[in-house]
């Protein structure tokens, strides 16, 4: 219907208001009679062994309730925190998943490490006394970067673990892509790190929990992408609790980009916690203690090559990578260097042969997880790094060696050689109209003028492929995950016509209460102020696999349709009735249900109302109500696809990047809101930008977090970036109802190598070649010095 | 513990505070204005932000008691009688909000921005917002949100 509240309207968000208010409702605003706090006593060192605890001091505080220490944990039988994804290795052994106690036994792993809680009255009371924990600690060698982790003699993790490895792990055809390397005209390699970066919502994750000795009954309150696997990891693994007996509640939330997915040994804790003082126990993290708790992510050191013919054909692919784990597993961290990024390498090009080896380590540092774009912003880097090196190399325009190796749209769907396959794309439409959007043939012009100015300009691009719609269930549980990755939704009409949708995804910035009203509104008519959407409280809600990898509108979204599909068929059983015809003469358009080529009609309201007041009502056939659900599961991951442009202008004396032109070109699938789709393609870029020019977690030697509040980590700030020419070109998903792709992660996963192919071709006049992630100016102005022979 | 006298959108409040209770602490946790959010630690990401005698401050880097006798806005006293400020329509009409939980400070600071620069460039915003983080909106819509409301204050000056 396509009306002005359905698919492709920018309709203004309805969740606005209480934001805009500030009457938005995030977990620490939640304050429960009895309240008291918690506050973490945290390990300084980044490996060490916990001699002793001395609590007594901190316990004669004002206002203390409890100290608890790990032998709490383990008396009380709580479970290690699980990893929900295991790899199998090359030789078909399983990978290394040690125990991950909620507060450390024994040992502290990595610096932020959880020791002890302290539970008082108020937030600085516990502050205060968890000052006076004592920890007798036992320093360890320890090791946080990958090259130290693997080589001979490093400080060991874990004694289970030697080497450091948790897992090594390959895909693709070794003999093949071989036999292609063998027999290339050239071979172009590329050694590259991708930064380590923390994700950093704005909102701080924070849980407030509470028992319930009456009802024995836990309600947990959390900052979470998914509380319905956040109750089922609790529930079967940690807290060991029947379901019905946990409740969910993941409120407004400031901001995922990945880091809330997790299941977090702090949640745990205020819930396990509130048991044992009898009144609810709430945490907020600080920021520093974000920096040292909220799952880092990439981190990877890569050794690709690329195998071509002289004239710039694609050939084979040969990938080597080293990715960190930190000091445990967290919820999906085996699956992002694996089924993540190294089915993605492929990107859009035929690549006849492709092999990738990834090896996993630990190191004593924060666990590392999914942060927007999770293990396809590394594929995509590392591709259109070695891309753009080839070109170089062989003497080839960087946009035409792309052009002839990219997938034709009648190419699809397309088997690449690491697993996947796309279902649909129109790559050259969507670099073409990148390079409009930018004016590329003026390039020159404006390379010139910057030169007037003493800046030198440079031209960056990426043309990128992401996997999103996670997941089809039987092929990740083939893959080793531990969960079905298929969402579940729930559509209740109520007598008068008004909507409730409950869905198991959640919004924490993407707008669903708007998107997912305008999905309604397309199928029933409905207007938008008539529908409400219900997320994010386990009691509410029958199931849900929660947000992430772009997945909430392409597979939420089919969850929503399948169940509207139910509502229809049963409300043209109730219109015949009501209009005395058959069943199959029943058209549902616009609202309406009507007779084939007559006037004789009901609209959804009648039938709503019938339903519910089923005085002259089909009762035989057809029961009273109008309410159902659907579980959708993805027959396919859905694959977006596009081009990132990126101009960026370098000044060689002081070797800062300014970014001057960001133009892109999508391709997202079905639009439901373009208002709301830029949105999130601005904040992707943005991510993006961040990770090539800003940011980055530095560990000195020790495993000692450098970089760890907003003072040394480098957030993206308004001046750091210029306003987006985002374009989009739609090939609807052929594999889902809704034709939707998604776009949550797109500018994160595309823009970085756009970003750094910009940087280097700013320098290229200079003699530089290569540059690493952050751009800083400092790292560019040696970089500079360093290709003009001078001291650097 | 201090006494402090403050008017709190323009509501006198008396409160007992310790001397080292922020000013964020005392209208979150002792007053309840939970519009006012904390994202940092350290004064960088301006969630914070409130009035404070009219001029914008990041309540996390002042004390309880520095603000005795002083007339506070949060977020909560900025739209007036249910009718958003202008600033507030501006952001809702051009998306400059996603997860909300920057937008109670960035709507502070960049109410107070257009005040002292009634016609600002985009630049001028984009300096002007240098305070306040936001990891959702890349900015664009908030830049786009900001020179949108300045345009109609301006008009409705006229």
């Amino acid at each position: 219907m396509s009306g002005a509240e359905g698919l492709g309207a920018s309709v203004a968000r309805k969740e606005d208001r209480r934001f805009l208010l500030g009457r938005g409702r995030y977990t620490d605003d939640i304050t429960l009679p009895g309240q008291t706090h918690a506050v973490f006593v945290r390990s300084p060192h980044a490996h060490a062994t916990i001699r002793s605890i001395d609590a007594s001091q901190a316990l004669k505080a004002p206002g203390v309730l409890a100290v608890l220490t790990g032998a709490d944990v383990a008396a009380d039988g709580l479970g290690g925190i699980p990893c929900g994804w295991t790899i199998t290795n090359k030789d078909g052994s399983k990978m290394v998943a040690p125990l991950h106690p909620a507060l450390a036994q024994g040992k502290a792993r990595h610096a932020g490490d959880p020791v002890a809680m302290v539970i008082a009255e108020t937030r600085a009371q516990a502050k205060d006394a968890a000052q006076l924990v004592e920890v007798d600690y036992g320093p360890q060698p320890a090791v946080a970067h990958l090259n130290a982790a693997v080589a001979a003699g490093a400080p060991q993790v874990w004694d289970e673990a030697p080497g450091n490895v948790c897992f090594d792990w390959h895909l693709g055809d070794a003999a093949a892509t071989e036999a292609e390397f063998a027999k290339a005209d050239r071979v172009v390699s590329l050694d590259l790190t991708n930064n380590r970066v923390a994700p950093n919502a704005i909102e701080p994750r924070a849980a407030n929990g509470h028992f319930d000795d009456v009802d024995d009954r836990y309600t947990l309150y959390t900052t979470s992408q998914n509380p319905h696997l956040i109750r089922l990891l609790m529930g079967a693994f940690t807290l060991k609790v029947p379901e019905h007996k946990l409740r969910i509640v993941a409120p407004d939330v400031g901001g995922g980009f990945g880091s809330k997915i997790f299941h977090y040994a702090e949640e745990l804790l205020v819930l396990w916690a509130s048991r044992r003082v009898g009144r609810p126990v709430k945490w907020t993290s600080d920021r520093s203690e974000a920096f040292l708790s909220d799952a880092h992510g990439r981190d990877h050191v890569t050794h690709a090559e690329l195998a071509l013919t002289s004239d710039g054909k694609f050939r084979g692919l040969r990938v080597r990578t080293l990715a960190n784990m930190g000091a445990y597993l967290s919820t999906f961290a085996p699956a992002i260097p694996t089924y993540l990024h190294a089915t993605l390498l492929s990107g859009p090009y035929v690549i006849p042969a492709i092999y990738a080896e990834v090896k996993a380590i630990f190191t004593n540092t924060v666990p590392l997880d999914a942060v927007r774009g999770a293990g396809r912003p590394e594929a995509t880097y590392l591709l259109e790094r070695l891309v753009d090196k080839a070109a170089r190399e062989l003497g080839i325009d960087r946009v035409e060696i792309r052009r002839q190796n990219l997938i034709q749209p009648n190419q699809f769907p397309y088997q690449t050689p690491v697993a996947l396959q796309y279902d649909i794309g129109d790559y050259p439409a969507t670099l073409d109209m990148a390079l409009q959007a930018i004016d590329y043939g003026k390039f020159g012009e404006r390379k010139a003028e910057s030169e007037t100015r003493g800046k030198l300009r440079g031209f960056g691009i990426s043309t990128y492929i992401e996997a999103c719609g996670i997941a089809p269930s039987a092929l990740v549980g083939a893959l080793g995950a531990g969960a079905g990755l298929y969402e579940a939704a729930t559509v209740r009409v109520h007598p008068t016509g008004s909507v409730s949708v409950f869905t198991g995804t959640h919004s924490h910035g993407q707008g669903h209460e708007t998107t997912f009203a305008q999905l309604v509104n397309e199928r029933l008519g409905i207007p938008i102020e008539n529908i409400e959407v219900v997320h994010g409280d386990t009691d509410r809600i029958p199931f849900g696999m929660g947000t992430y990898g772009s997945r909430s509108a392409a597979v939420g979204g089919s969850a929503i349709y399948k169940a509207i599909d139910k509502i229809v068929e049963k409300s043209k059983k109730i219109a015949a009735h009501l209009l005395e015809a058959s069943v199959a003469d029943i058209e549902f358009e616009d609202g309406k249900f009507r007779v084939a080529g007559t006037d004789r009609e009901k609209t959804f309201g009648e039938v709503a109302f019938t339903a519910y007041v089923p005085h002259n009502y089909p009762i035989e056939t057809t029961e009273p109500g109008l309410e159902d659900s659907a579980f959708y599961d993805p027959k396919n991951f859905t694959f977006p696809g596009g081009c990132h442009l990126v101009e960026v202008e370098v000044d060689p004396e002081t070797g800062v990047v300014e970014v001057v032109d960001v133009a892109i070109a999508d391709d997202v699938g079905v639009i439901i809101n373009p208002m709301i789709v830029d949105g999130q393609a601005h904040g992707g870029l943005a991510h993006g930008i961040g990770q090539a020019l800003l940011e980055e977690c530095v560990y000195d030697d020790d495993g000692q977090l450098l970089s760890g509040s907003f003072m040394s980590y480098c957030m993206p700030r308004a001046a750091d970036l210029p306003s987006f020419k985002v374009g989009n070109h739609v090939t609807p998903c052929t594999h889902n109802p809704t034709g939707i792709k998604g776009v949550g992660e797109v500018g994160a996963i595309g823009v970085p190598p756009a970003v750094i192919n910009a940087v280097i071709d700013a320098l290229a006049p200079l003699g530089v070649t290569d540059i690493s992630m952050p751009a800083t100016p400092e790292k560019v102005w040696r970089a500079i010095q360093a290709a003009q022979g001078g001291a650097a | 513990m201090a006494t402090i006298t403050l008017q709190v959108n323009g509501k006198s409040h008396v409160a007992d505070v310790e001397p080292r209770t922020l000013l964020v602490d005392l209208l979150r946790e002792h007053l309840r204005l939970t519009g006012t959010h904390v994202g940092c630690d350290t004064s960088q990401c301006g969630a914070c932000t409130v009035w404070v005698d009219g001029k914008s401050v990041k309540s996390c880097a002042m004390l309880a008691v520095e603000a005795d006798g002083a007339a506070v806005t949060t977020i909560e006293g900025l739209a007036k009688d249910g009718k958003l400020h202008p600033m507030q329509e501006a952001f809702h009409t051009c998306h400059g909000l996603q997860c909300g939980f920057c937008t109670p400070g960035m709507v502070m600071r960049s109410v107070e921005l257009i005040q002292r620069n009634p016609n600002p460039t985009e630049d001028e915003v984009r300096h002007g917002l240098e305070g306040n983080f936001c990891r959702c909106t890349g900015y664009h819509n908030i830049v786009k949100a900001v020179l949108t409301a300045a345009e109609t204050v301006r008009g409705g000056a006229q």
